[in-house]
């Protein structure tokens, strides 16, 4: 006589759970009659049978299955509550070749991270996600969970979900067979024999669609949680076919598997050289090469800048352009803009932080180098910030004269009105930029290195105004040279 | 001519495994599991395979939510 398994252990799991605290590693953590013990024999039984061990990944939620990468011998990767969609899309977009698995409980899913798989089925990324409802947070002990039954007594429903409070039970797999990208969606219970070999066949199908690159599938399954339904075996079947199904009827909801094309997405590049390429097709010709250094004393320690005015006047460009020197002048630069409410005719501003080394706090909100400030709201909120020894530089046009302690330096220069004269109020940002070239050669570089900050400007206008029509450049540098040339006021520490 | 043999099939309970949830039972056709009432290492009662009457329809195997609790073997002879 000779025995052969006909039903055994899926070769998807690992032989021995290592990872799996307690005395027993071959069997899984979760409480007596689990369904998530059902999904994952299915989910390894067709990994295996498909021989997808080195090709699957597994995108684990959070909620019980937090450590189903302790069973499946495939990749896996834990992720951020209800985050797994989000993470899948990247592991799917970046290597279209893997077979990537969602795994997500109804905590995951419908509640924390509703959106995150609404939007990856909207878009029809290549996986298939496992969805199971149990109707109840089973984790945390049982309380009330967005697919919870109306009537449903939890721990937070103690007198049963009330729909006049707390609304209906959300129905996913209904919501995304509305939508056009999914090709395949099922809603299965993990109940009755005949319901689990229904499961089986789901779970395979979802499975083949990923690899068949169809887009996204997705199978909704009715668990049951014994220990918080506080049921016996037979009373959790009975509950999964007759008071589940009642809200969330079985069956398959939308499957077009079978007419659509295999997706076909641009090649994911990760090569250095050809990422730069992409983002910056045309390289900045720069009068300097990569070991430049600024030797001016000035740059010895890291500077920040802050740049404000109200929303319009070019404030967040001007920051950029600066960064874009910096860059170009190969320092550490980062450039913060600060967006809200203000961006349309209230206060704009954004830090600019230039470093030699790293760049610390990309915030300039006290001790700043530099500020420049293009209205009056902006000198009275800011002029506080402006550290020891710092410098200012103001639109004259329309500020007052402020008051400064004697280490600081200022520089006024009436930029809004020199901007009128060439016709066009825009400008304003680079009139002020010339202010600043002047500044700097005045105060702080000598040399070859003040006859290079010009350069310096010319490279940036050029990269920032790319694309755009060359009078554009033109009148930007008309401006930036009609600023440099038009400072009009000069006092404190530095003013040689 | 060679008379067509009647399968005969067994099930093997790994009862360290077992965490006693009663789902096989629940899912056996043929009522040939039931629960036992020694307790394992993780003081679960296991389930007990009666001996004989198992027609390998693998409900139970795919019932259980443990990964190797449940195996089912076909009897062949050589």
């Amino acid at each position: 006589m000779k025995e052969v398994v006909k039903f055994g252990r899926p070769s998807g799991f690992f032989e021995k759970f290592e990872r799996r605290p307690g005395p027993i590693k071959t069997n899984m953590h979760y409480c007596p009659g689990c369904g998530h013990g059902v999904l994952h024999k299915l989910i390894a039984e067709a990994i295996g049978d498909m021989g997808l061990k080195d090709k699957a990944v597994l995108v684990c939620p959070v909620g019980c299955s937090v450590f189903a990468y302790y069973y499946f011998d495939c990749h896996s990767i834990e992720c951020a509550h209800g985050r797994a969609p989000a993470v899948a899309t990247a592991i799917s977009r970046t290597d279209p070749e893997n077979v990537v698995i969602g795994y997500q409980g109804d905590g995951d899913l419908a509640s924390i991270g509703f959106n995150q798989i609404l939007q990856a089925a909207n878009r029809g990324e290549n996986m298939c996600v496992f969805f199971v409802n149990n109707a109840i947070y089973g984790m945390t002990g049982g309380q009330m969970a967005p697919t919870s039954l109306p009537g449903q007594k939890t721990q937070t429903s103690p007198c049963g979900r009330d729909v006049a409070e707390t609304g209906y039970p959300i129905k996913v797999a209904e919501m995304i067979a509305q939508f056009e990208a999914p090709v395949y969606v099922e809603r299965c219970a993990l109940s009755r024999v005949p319901n689990i070999m229904a499961a089986r066949r789901a779970v395979r199908k979802a499975i083949q669609n990923t690899v068949d690159k169809k887009g996204f599938s997705f199978v909704e399954l009715l668990s049951g949680c014994p220990v918080n339904l506080k049921m016996k075996a037979h009373e959790m079947n009975e509950f999964l076919n007759e008071k589940m199904t009642k809200f969330f009827p079985l069956g398959v909801y939308k499957d077009v598997s079978a007419e659509r094309e295999a997706i076909v997405r641009h090649t994911p590049i990760f090569e250095p050289d050809q990422v730069r390429e992409l983002l910056f097709p045309e390289e900045t010709k720069r009068a300097v090469d990569d070991n430049f250094r600024y030797t001016a004393k000035v740059f010895d320690e890291e500077r920040r800048v802050k740049i404000s005015g109200f929303g319009g006047q070019g404030v967040l460009s001007l920051g950029y352009l600066l960064a874009t020197m910096g860059k170009l002048r190969n320092f550490n630069v980062s450039w913060l803009p600060s967006y809200g409410p203000e961006m349309r005719g209230g206060t704009a501003n954004c830090s600019i932080v230039f470093s030699h080394t790293h760049v610390g706090s990309p915030q300039a909100d006290h001790n700043c180098s530099m500020l420049i400030c293009m209205n009056q709201p902006s000198v009275d909120k800011f002029l506080g910030q402006l550290g020891e020894n710092g410098v200012l530089l103001y639109d004259a046009s329309t500020i007052r004269q402020p008051e400064v302690s004697p280490d600081k330096t200022v520089y006024g220069l009436a930029a809004s009105d020199l901007a009128n004269t060439l016709g066009d109020q825009r400008v304003a940002n680079s009139v002020m930029l010339g202010g600043i070239a002047r500044l700097m050669q005045d105060c702080f570089l000598e040399g070859k290195e003040s006859e290079d900050f010009d350069l310096a400007v010319e490279e940036a206008m050029n990269e920032h105004f790319a694309g755009k029509p060359q009078k554009v450049i033109d009148l930007n540098m008309k401006a930036y040279r009609l600023g440099k040339e038009s400072v009009s006021i000069r006092f404190g520490a530095r003013v040689k | 001519m060679m008379e067509k043999k009647k399968k005969t099939f067994r099930c093997v309970i790994r009862s360290e495994e077992c965490k006693g949830c009663e789902r096989c039972v629940e899912a056996c056709p043929r009522g040939v599991l039931k629960m036992g009432t020694k307790l394992n290492l993780m003081s679960f009662p296991a389930v007990e395979y009666a001996g004989s009457g198992c027609i390998g329809c693998g409900g139970c195997f795919y019932s259980c939510p443990e990964p190797g609790a449940i195996t089912i073997v076909e009897e062949v002879e050589e």
